[in-house]
């Protein structure tokens, strides 16, 4: 928003443009925390154990 | 709530510095710097034993040796210089107040106190495990216990830099996205709350079962957890350190990112993927499917190096496309012949950006390459490589910027400039030795962490090539070498931050120089420039050197294991 010499206020277009969704994205430290987690804690550690669990036992 | 926030405003740069922020940054640093020194020590006693012809501790010292070098270097010297990035990056660029500086310093207290217990433990002698401490073998509690408490308070560290960004947001302390270099302290962050809650879900049971409370850690588990913490520890660096390079960029030359989209898309790539890289050091590990080992070192992996490769062209680039609009366009390379190379702040970052690349980049691709880490797994090759990454590259990069941060944070001169001139040099060079004269020994199979490579005493003799021994001696004499580069630099910053002259509360520091644009560091925005040809032709010669040395591998590979 920016105010013209009368006072008035007015929307800069630049303002109503929709933020892409990538940049939405990127500007969310919390969810780039969440999938920073997820993504490692999911394709490395889980599935990791679960592949250790499924060793057989030595008889 | 009062806002009882004190700033200054820094007369070079004009960035508003809360004062909080700026005592924390500077008891961080000052930390990192003693233990990278006690750590540094050690890591020298540790290359002249491996030294053939020297084999200066026994056994047991060197083991000793050994623990305490990867603890306070690998861990240690580098989480405290990150906890100081970290609140610069987000209160001094964002021009904020620290959320929580009261937090910030209890973390850092239980960060100094358990970095010390775990000293303690190790020097004590009961606790010579090594870095990985890997089950059966067990240390003392208070080594556990102090790594814990470590992790714990730089967990802390982390939550006071997402808090000052949730404050500069809400404060309306910068407009629209958060800078790159910001950017890039927070993907380090993020690395290192993972890599935290890695520590502490395997490290808490095992301090458990060194008390007697858990009977039994299975090793395997053990492995693959502790390497998420292990081997992210070393990729919040590559976070930390890609964003100190752009940082020196912006402040050394006023240079703008390329494209600010793409350099923030590598980082995404680095908090998506750059911790799966930890499954290379289980690759030989029977109870894991190949599915598992290949998504995890290879496909994930690689999306996680095309940011690195990405950072690798867009860093020199921002700095060729500044250099340009100076002038400096005669040739392909002026710009870079023109840097500033006695400016320890642009020659650290520089041969930092270099020797990352070529030497711990290439080698990290090709060990986390199922078939050809079989080459050099557990290998003198390993540390050869995260020589490359963390010492040439991190420690580097931290050592460039500490000489722009004893100025503008400490308000000191710089004491010792012809010393701090050669001291990227010396030190650059030394630990660039060490790294290519590892991965020789480890490419001839001599293995890591083993104290007698002449195996004297074994009962079944063994011979490594004569080559093999040469390697080691060299890596020893550039160990010394690096060691009075370590020296250099803690007798230049030591001295200038409790001997160098005052500065002035408007005086501009003198050296390194800091031109007006250096503004740029806490600004969003890119150059836009594609005219880099310096640049792109320094990118071809990197990816030939790159095809090359991976097919070397898988050349070597077929020789020492023949399929026909």
């Amino acid at each position: 928003m920016s105010e013209n010499n009368d006072g008035e206020s007015r929307t800069d277009p630049a303002d109503q443009e929709p933020i892409p969704m990538m940049q939405r994205l990127l500007d969310n430290p919390f969810l780039l925390l969440l999938l920073g987690i997820l993504v490692p804690a999911v394709f490395y550690i889980i599935w990791g154990i679960i592949e250790i669990t499924q060793i057989p036992i030595a008889e | 709530m009062a806002n009882t926030t004190e700033f200054r405003t820094c007369p070079t740069t004009g960035l508003k510095v809360d004062l909080a922020a700026e005592n924390l940054i500077k008891a961080n640093a000052v930390a990192a710097i003693v233990f990278l020194a006690v750590g540094g020590l050690f890591g020298l006693l540790v290359a002249l034993t491996r030294w053939p012809a020297v084999h200066f501790l026994p056994a047991d010292w060197f083991y000793l040796a050994l623990t305490a070098h990867g603890l306070d270097v690998l861990l240690v010297w580098i989480i405290f210089f990150e906890m100081a990035v970290l609140y610069f990056a987000s209160a001094v660029l964002l021009g904020s107040r620290l959320a929580g500086p009261k937090w910030a310093w209890a973390g850092f207290g239980l960060m100094l106190v358990g970095a010390i217990i775990t000293n303690i433990a190790v020097l004590r002698g009961q606790s010579s495990v090594m870095f990985t401490s890997y089950v059966p073998m067990m240390a003392e509690p208070p080594f556990y216990l102090g790594i814990i408490l470590f992790a714990v308070g730089a967990l802390i560290g982390c939550f006071v830099f997402f808090g000052t960004l949730v404050v500069a947001k809400q404060e309306r302390t910068y407009q629209g996205s958060i800078p790159l270099v910001t950017f890039g302290a927070l993907t380090a962050a993020i690395i290192a709350v993972f890599t935290i809650a890695s520590g502490a879900i395997i490290l808490i049971p095992t301090l458990l079962w060194s008390l007697g409370f858990v009977s039994y850690i299975d090793p395997l588990v053990y492995k693959t957890i502790w390497w998420g913490m292990g081997h992210s520890s070393q990729q919040i660096n590559v976070s930390a350190h890609v964003a100190v390079w752009y940082a020196i960029a912006a402040m050394v030359f006023g240079a703008k990112p390329l494209s600010e989209k793409v350099s923030r898309m590598a980082f995404l790539m680095y908090i998506l993927f750059l911790q799966l890289a930890s499954a290379h050091h289980l690759l030989v590990e029977p109870g894991f499917s190949s599915e598992w080992k290949i998504f995890n070192t290879s496909y994930a992996m690689y999306l996680a190096v095309l940011g690195s490769m990405v950072h690798g062209m867009t860093v020199p680039g921002s700095i060729e496309a500044a250099q340009r609009a100076r002038g400096l366009t005669k040739g392909m390379f002026e710009w870079l012949r023109k840097a500033p190379w006695s400016n320890p702040a642009f020659a650290g970052m520089f041969m930092s950006l270099v020797f990352f690349g070529f030497i711990g980049g290439i080698s990290g691709v090709v060990m986390g390459t199922e078939q050809i880490n079989l080459i050099m797994h557990n290998t003198l090759y390993v540390p050869g490589h995260f020589h490359g990454t963390v010492v040439a590259g991190t420690t580097l990069a931290f050592m460039a910027i500490t000489y722009l941060l004893v100025p503008l944070i400490f308000r000191r001169e710089l004491m010792f400039r012809k010393l701090a001139q050669w001291q990227p040099y010396v030190f650059g060079i030394g630990v660039a030795g060490i790294s290519l004269f590892m991965m020789g020994a480890g490419t001839l199979g001599v293995s890591r962490r083993h104290w007698d490579m002449t195996f004297a005493d074994a009962q079944l003799p063994f011979d490594y090539p004569a080559a093999a021994f040469l390697m080691m001696g060299l890596n020893g004499v550039f160990a010394v070498l690096a060691t009075l580069g370590g020296i250099m630099f803690v007798v230049v910053v030591v001295g200038s931050v409790f001997f160098g002259r005052k500065l002035g509360r408007d005086e501009k520091p003198s050296y390194p120089e800091v031109p007006p644009q250096a503004a740029a560091v806490s600004h969003y925005g890119s150059s836009e420039s594609l005219k880099i040809p310096g640049t792109v032709m320094l990118v071809g010669i990197f990816f030939v050197a790159f095809v090359l040395y991976y097919f070397v591998n898988w050349k070597y590979l077929s020789e020492i294991w023949p399929l026909s």
